[in-house]
C-alpha cells in the first residue's frame, strides 16, 4: 500500500450525512457487478447542497457530469462526518469515485467503522478544524507513516491523529483480510 | 492524568495500563449478543468470510435472543427465527432463548440483565444500537453492525476507538414524580442527538445512585439517542446485589479517577426538575409536559427495553389504579420475567396485571412489539393520523409504524396519566 497519498482536496462542511454522501434513491445498484457499481461513483456526494459542495466557494461538483470518477481524491470534512443512516454504501461510493482519504474533525461511529472494516477509505481525524484552512483544489500530500498532511499549494503542514491499531487493517485491505494475514482465521 | 471508568475498562480489555481517547485499540470481547433481525445476516457474513472451518470463538460467550419480530405471520420474520434456531442447534449454542419454549425471554437488553450476562468491568458487544443499556452495570457495552459482529463471532476480538467522556451529575433527591426517563430527556434536550457522537456518557451523582437497576438502565439505554458509543454508571451495592442474585461470575468494579479528563461536565439539581416529553419527531425535541398538556391522543404505549421494565409498570399502575383509560393503551412487558412479575406484584392487594386489565388496557406478550413498528400485524403499531404517547426511546418519523403518526416520548407516570385522561397530562395531578 502507498505510504504517501497525493491528490486534490475537496472540502466540505460539518455534519455531512450518509444521505448527502449517497442519496437513498441510488442504493439500488449492485455492489458487486463492475459496470453497475460504477454508478456509486457517479452519484458520490451528489446529495450535498450546491452552495456547500467544494468549499470555500461552493458550487463545485465532486464528480463531473458524465464521469464516474472524481478529480479529487482527498476529502476534507468537519465535525460528525458520516452521520445519519448507517448504510455501508456511503464509504463504498466514495471509494468507487476514487477517494482515498478523508480528513475530518470527527466521525459518526458506524461510518468510521464501515470505512475501515470494509477497506473503503482511510478516515483520519484531526486535533483541529481543517475545513476552514484548506481550499477545494489545493494539492495535498498525506504521509501515513508520520501522520502528516502537507498542503503543497499553501505550504502549510498539519499533524493528524495516529490511526493506531487500525493501520494494519487498512494496509491489509479490510478486517477479514487482516485476520487472515494474522492467522486469526 | 487519571482515567474515566470507560477508559479503565477498555484498558483492561485491551491488555494495556492506559488508553487515551482517540486511540484505536483491540479489545477482547466478553459477550456477543445478537437477535432475530441482525443474527441471520451476521451468521451469513461469518460463514462467507471464515469458510468451511468457521468456528464460534467461544460458545459460552455468544447469546442469542429472538425478540424483535416474533408474534407475526410475516414469512421473512419467521424465516429469520428459523435460521437462528438451526444455527443454535447445529453449533450447539446453549445461550439461545427460543421463542415458543419456556426459555423465551423477550427484549434482549433486559434479558441480558435478568439472565446474568451483565457483569461489572466486562465488555459486551451486540448487534443492536441499544446494547448501550448494559452500561448501567459498570461495564462497557455498545452496538456494532453485522460485519463487525461476524468478525467477533469468529475471533472474539474487535477494535474500537477509545471515546472521550461526558459526565452528567444529578444532585439532590428525586421528586416522586420524576423518573430516569425525565432525566435522560433533559440530557438529550441539552446535548442533542449528536452531542454524544463517538463519546461515552457517564452518569453520576446521588440521584443516580438512588435509582434501582431498572431505572439506571433507562438512562444508559438512551445514550445512543445522543449518538454516544456507550452510557455507563459505576457499579455499587445495588448493582452487586442484582448481579450476585443472577450470576456467580467474578467481577471487577471500576470507577473514574478524580482527575480524569472529560470533554464536558454537566451538573443538574433534580429537586426542581419537572416531567418532560420529547415531542415529535426527535428524542432531543424536549419540552415540559406542562407546555404540551391537553394534546389529544389516540393511543398510549408502555413497553420496550426503555419503558417496559417492572419499575415502569409499578409507576404506571400507581396512576392507572381505579381509573379507566380513555384511549387504547398497550402494556408490553419487556421480558417474560417482567410479565410474570406483573401477575405477582400487587398494589392495594391487586396484581398489576389485574389493575391494567380492569382499567381497560391491553396487556400484550413480551417482545419489541410496536417500539419499532414491525410487520403490519404487530400489536400496538401506530397507523396514519395517530397521536401516540409512549415510554419507548425513539420517535423519528415512522418509528412506531406510520410516517403519518406523531409520537411523544415520556415517563411511565406521564403516559399513565395521559391514558387516564385521553390527553397529554402532567402526572403531578395524580401523585
Ligand atoms: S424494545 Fe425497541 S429499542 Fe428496545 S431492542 Fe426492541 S426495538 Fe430496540
Amino acid at each position: 500500500m502507498e505510504k504517501i497519498i497525493k491528490g486534490k482536496a475537496f472540502v466540505l462542511g460539518d455534519n455531512i450525512d450518509t444521505d448527502q454522501i449517497i442519496p437513498a434513491e441510488h442504493l439500488v445498484y449492485s455492489l458487486t457487478d463492475p459496470e453497475e457499481m460504477k454508478n456509486y461513483g457517479k452519484y458520490a456526494l451528489s446529495g450535498v447542497p450546491q452552495k456547500d459542495a467544494g468549499l470555500p466557494n461552493g458550487g463545485t461538483v465532486f464528480v463531473d457530469d458524465g464521469n464516474y470518477e472524481s478529480r479529487f481524491n482527498i476529502i476534507i470534512g468537519g465535525a460528525n462526518f458520516g452521520c445519519g443512516s448507517s448504510r455501508e454504501h456511503a464509504p463504498f461510493a466514495l471509494q468507487v469515485a476514487g477517494a482515498k482519504v478523508i480528513v475530518a474533525e470527527s466521525y459518526a461511529r458506524i461510518f468510521y467503522r464501515n470505512s475501515v472494516d470494509g477497506g473503503f477509505v482511510i478516515p483520519y481525524d484531526t486535533p483541529q478544524k481543517l475545513n476552514n484552512k484548506i481550499k477545494t483544489g489545493d494539492e495535498l500530500e498525506i504521509d501515513l507513516t508520520n501522520n502528516r498532511l502537507k498542503n503543497i499549494t499553501s505550504g502549510d503542514e498539519y499533524l493528524l491523529n495516529p490511526l493506531g491499531d487500525i493501520l494494519p487493517i487498512i494496509e491489509a485491505g479490510n478486517i477479514f483480510e487482516y485476520a487472515r494475514h494474522n492467522n486469526m482465521i | 492524568m487519571g482515567m474515566t471508568i470507560t477508559e479503565k475498562i477498555l484498558a483492561k480489555a485491551s491488555g494495556r495500563n492506559k488508553v487515551i481517547p482517540g486511540e484505536n485499540i483491540w479489545l477482547n470481547v466478553d459477550v456477543l449478543m445478537t437477535h432475530d433481525v441482525c443474527g441471520p445476516p451476521t451468521i451469513e457474513i461469518w460463514k462467507r468470510e471464515f469458510g468451511d472451518k468457521a468456528k464460534i470463538w467461544d460458545k459460552n460467550k455468544l447469546v442469542i435472543f429472538p425478540d424483535h419480530y416474533i408474534f407475526t405471520k410475516n414469512p421473512q420474520a419467521n424465516r429469520n427465527v428459523n435460521i437462528l434456531r438451526e444455527f443454535a442447534s447445529e453449533y450447539g449454542v446453549e445461550n439461545y432463548y427460543d421463542v415458543g419454549t419456556p426459555r423465551y425471554k423477550g427484549v434482549c437488553h433486559i434479558a441480558l440483565a435478568e439472565e446474568g450476562y451483565n457483569i461489572p468491568g466486562t465488555v459486551l458487544f451486540g448487534t443492536d444500537s441499544h446494547t448501550c443499556t448494559s452500561g448501567a452495570f459498570g461495564m462497557f457495552s455498545t452496538g456494532v453492525g453485522n460485519t463487525d459482529a461476524a468478525f467477533i463471532l469468529g475471533t472474539g476480538k474487535i477494535w474500537e476507538k477509545v471515546p472521550e467522556s461526558l459526565k452528567f451529575i444529578f444532585n439532590g433527591e428525586l421528586p416522586k414524580y420524576i423518573t430516569a426517563k425525565d432525566l435522560i430527556l433533559q440530557v438529550l434536550g441539552d446535548i442533542t442527538t449528536d452531542g454524544g457522537t463517538y463519546r461515552a456518557l457517564e452518569f453520576d451523582g446521588e440521584a443516580v445512585f438512588a435509582l434501582d437497576m431498572d431505572e439506571r438502565m433507562t438512562l444508559t439505554n438512551m445514550a445512543i439517542e445522543a449518538g454516544a458509543m456507550n452510557g455507563i454508571i459505576k457499579a455499587d451495592e445495588v448493582t452487586e446485589n442484582y448481579v450476585k442474585e443472577r450470576s456467580d461470575k467474578q467481577y471487577e468494579i471500576f470507577e473514574s479517577d478524580q482527575n480524569a479528563t472529560y470533554h464536558s461536565v454537566y451538573n443538574y439539581d433534580v429537586t426542581n426538575m419537572e416531567p418532560l416529553v420529547a415531542k415529535p419527531h426527535s428524542p432531543d425535541n424536549k419540552d415540559t409536559v406542562r407546555n404540551v398538556q391537553g394534546t389529544k391522543l389516540t393511543k398510549c404505549y408502555i413497553g420496550s427495553c426503555t419503558g417496559g421494565k417492572l419499575s415502569d409498570f409499578v409507576n404506571a399502575a400507581k396512576i392507572i389504579f381505579g381509573n379507566e383509560v380513555k384511549v387504547p393503551t398497550f402494556i408490553v412487558p419487556a421480558s417474560t420475567s417482567v410479565a410474570q412479575q406483573l401477575e405477582e406484584e400487587t398494589l392495594n392487594g391487586i396484581s398489576l396485571k389485574q389493575i391494567f386489565e380492569n382499567s381497560g388496557c391491553v396487556v400484550a406478550q413480551s417482545s419489541c412489539a410496536a417500539c419499532l413498528g414491525g410487520p403490519s400485524d404487530t400489536i400496538g403499531r401506530a397507523v396514519d393520523g395517530e397521536v401516540v404517547i409512549s415510554t419507548t426511546n425513539r420517535n423519528f418519523p415512522g418509528r412506531m409504524g406510520s410516517k403519518k403518526s406523531e409520537v411523544y416520548l415520556a415517563s411511565p407516570y406521564t403516559v399513565a396519566a395521559s391514558a387516564v385522561t385521553g390527553v397529554i397530562t402532567d402526572p403531578r395531578e395524580f401523585l
